[in-house]
């Protein structure tokens, strides 16, 4: 047996996985009459259909050709969600430019090309800016600088 | 006639308000420089933008974006031709001929052909949008719940097998797009679906968090990835102006290309892209100059150019008439129309009729503003593409955050970004497009809606679907293009015809 397309078989897993999560998700909700559909009644119709590409998608990947996925920018992936999900912790606890800073620096660090002195001075000047146009100029209901309490 | 000209005086006072001047000019000029910096498309940046219009009128709001779709069409011919990187997806093709020209010191004659070809093309088409709007929308008023739901159906399942390479994997997609669309509050039973109890997501996720996670986020780690940066070694300009047998040969090409592009705009899963696309191909078919293409042809400039531009423009017509968006970029139009309180459809002519002609209007005013913005002010842009990606994309991500921040003041929306951010990226890498799941996710609850009510209307007879000969057509056809995908020949001569 020849290998099989990755790609294809891990999207056809993937449609997959989702179409069941939504199907056994979707049980708790009354399907309702023909005349009446119920809240459960269109998604669970997606998600079997979901499962049913899922599984030709998969299925397919074992007899096309294999098609490399690729080289898979893990430390830029993980380096951008942490940035975002910090800026997203901070914003609330330790204001709107202490937020830009956080996002920035860390997100500085995908890029190979980034000096410490010129992520620190981007994100300075755009913690300024934003501080001034969003937290100021739109009213922002987040504080803008909290440095304790 | 007199209908259309009135209705484009009605849109004139719409669009020549100062404000909307403003906002239009606004909207093209961020739409150029989207369109110039590579790595930024106009998905993404009207997603991020879209959180700053919810304070302004309907009107001025809509006017600016569409302004940075169509004038990113212009700015991405620039970079195209100057220094072989499209900065736009539908400019792709210019690079070929484009490149070329500009390797043989012509930049400044492809330069201005790409936007008198644009401009003629953008002309024409608002006329072809206050010519066909009308008499489309006096249609859809005739519409009841099951044809909307099967022209539903019809427009998913056409804008896949027009512009995705995989079918499997697009129906996937949008079906995914589609139960995403369902989070939230079930608005008939009032029942809470995949909320998982955290009250944050009773109102459904924001569409603006999806698509800045799938198209934004995502599309910046790709960008990262990419070793291939752009080397600014950009070409001389030389003399703007194209000789006279330039002019001759671009007049058939750039007509061709703006009549193609005007008819696959209004496609569903048409717009820009599909349209520079079909474009070059037909040219290289049909122009007598054939040989030369790929080796600095005019025409391989004019014609796609014409296109990408007039079907930007004329893929706003199912938008606006029918409530269907084609591609993603009208998708979020839509979005941006549902926050600002109005229901799309073909009620949107009648009830908003300032904002439906204002907006038409608006793109020929906006296009007249572009012809201006590129060809003087050429070098402006062109110095543009100095600034090194890597501090770029930390501007993007602040807009971002913010932006999405800013949509209903809640921290959760930025978690949901980044996750989407993952997972669009997840997709990307297994060859999914994003684009059907958006038009899923936007359609996925009005879909339910209407066929709810189209099973009321027949007392739950599905056969109501079938009955009605207008939606017995729709479905016929959708099932008609699905089938056509599975036979052998039609399927060699697609993937061939994605492969160029």
């Amino acid at each position: 047996m020849h290998r099989p397309n990755v790609k294809d078989l891990l999207a056809g897993l993937l449609f997959l996985a989702f179409g069941l999560g939504f199907l056994v998700l979707a049980q708790r909700y009354p399907m309702g009459s023909a005349r009446r559909l119920g809240p459960g009644y269109f998604p669970q119709l997606l998600s079997l259909l979901l499962i049913g590409i899922g599984v030709a998608t998969a299925l397919r990947a074992l007899f096309t050709q294999p098609v490399p996925v690729g080289s898979i920018a893990l430390k830029a992936l993980l380096l951008l969600s942490l940035a975002v999900v910090a800026f997203a912790f901070t914003v609330e606890r330790g204001g709107l430019a202490i937020a830009v800073v956080v996002l920035v620096l860390i997100s500085s660090r995908a890029s190979h090309a980034f000096r410490l002195s010129q992520a620190l001075a981007l994100a300075l000047a755009l913690a300024a800016f934003s501080a001034l146009l969003f937290g100021f100029g739109l009213g922002l209901p987040f504080p803008i600088l909290r440095l304790w309490g | 006639m007199a209908d259309i000209l009135t209705n484009l005086a009605t849109g004139c006072a719409t669009a020549l308000s100062a404000l909307n001047l403003c906002y239009c000019f606004l909207g093209v000029l961020l739409g150029t420089l989207v369109g110039v910096l590579p790595g930024l498309g106009p998905v993404a940046t009207i997603a991020m933008l879209l959180p700053a219009t919810l304070t302004l009128p309907a009107e001025s709001a809509l006017i600016m974006l569409a302004g940075i779709y169509y004038g990113a069409q212009y700015g991405g011919s620039t970079t195209a031709i100057l220094i072989n990187l499209p900065g736009e997806s539908s400019s792709v093709v210019t690079t070929l001929d484009g490149h070329a020209m500009a390797q043989q010191g012509r930049a400044g004659a492809a330069l201005a052909t790409a936007a008198i070809g644009s401009f003629f093309a953008g002309t024409v088409a608002t006329f072809v949008i206050a010519f066909l709007a009308p008499p489309l929308a006096n249609l859809a008023l005739r519409f009841q719940a099951p044809e909307y739901f099967a022209l539903m159906v019809l427009g998913l399942v056409a804008s896949i097998v027009l512009a995705q390479a995989s079918l499997l994997k697009a129906l996937g997609m949008m079906l995914l797009g589609l139960l995403l669309g369902l989070v939230g509050t079930d608005l008939t039973s009032g029942t809470q679906r995949f909320t998982f109890g955290v009250p944050a997501l009773s109102d459904g996720i924001n569409f603006v968090v999806v698509a800045m996670g799938i198209f934004g986020i995502a599309e910046i780690v790709r960008n990262l990835d990419d070793k291939s940066r752009r080397d600014a070694l950009v070409h001389e300009i030389g003399g703007l102006w194209p000789s006279r047998s330039d002019c001759r040969r671009m007049v058939a090409p750039i007509l061709r290309g703006t009549a193609l592009g005007s008819l696959l705009g209004i496609l569903p899963g048409g717009g820009a892209l599909l349209a520079s696309f079909a474009a070059y191909a037909l040219e290289k078919r049909v122009s007598p100059n054939a040989v030369a293409f790929g080796s600095g042809a005019i025409e391989g400039v004019a014609a796609p150019e014409a296109a990408n531009n007039a079907g930007a423009q004329t893929s706003f017509i199912p938008m606006l008439t029918l409530g269907i968006p084609s591609n993603p970029v009208m998708a979020l139009m839509i979005g941006a129309l549902v926050i600002q309180g109005i229901r799309p459809g073909p009620n949107v002519m009648v009830e908003q009729a300032p904002l439906f002609w204002g907006v038409v209007v608006s793109m020929w005013i906006g296009n007249l503003f572009l012809l201006l913005l590129n060809l003087p002010l050429i070098g402006l842009w062109v110095r543009l593409l100095a600034v090194p990606y890597h501090l770029l994309f930390p501007v993007i991500l602040v807009f971002s955050a913010v932006g999405v921040l800013s949509l209903a003041n809640a921290p959760m929306d930025v978690y949901l970004m980044a996750l989407f951010g993952v997972l669009g990226y997840a997709f990307a890498k297994l060859g999914c497009e994003p684009a059907p799941l958006l038009l899923g996710y936007i359609l996925g609850p009005m879909m339910e809606e209407y066929l709810r009510r189209a099973l009321t209307l027949s007392r739950g007879d599905p056969m109501i679907f079938l009955t009605r000969p207008i939606s017995a057509v729709m479905l016929l056809a959708a099932l008609l293009a699905l089938c056509t995908l599975v036979l052998p020949s039609v399927r060699a001569t697609r993937s061939k015809a994605f492969a160029e």
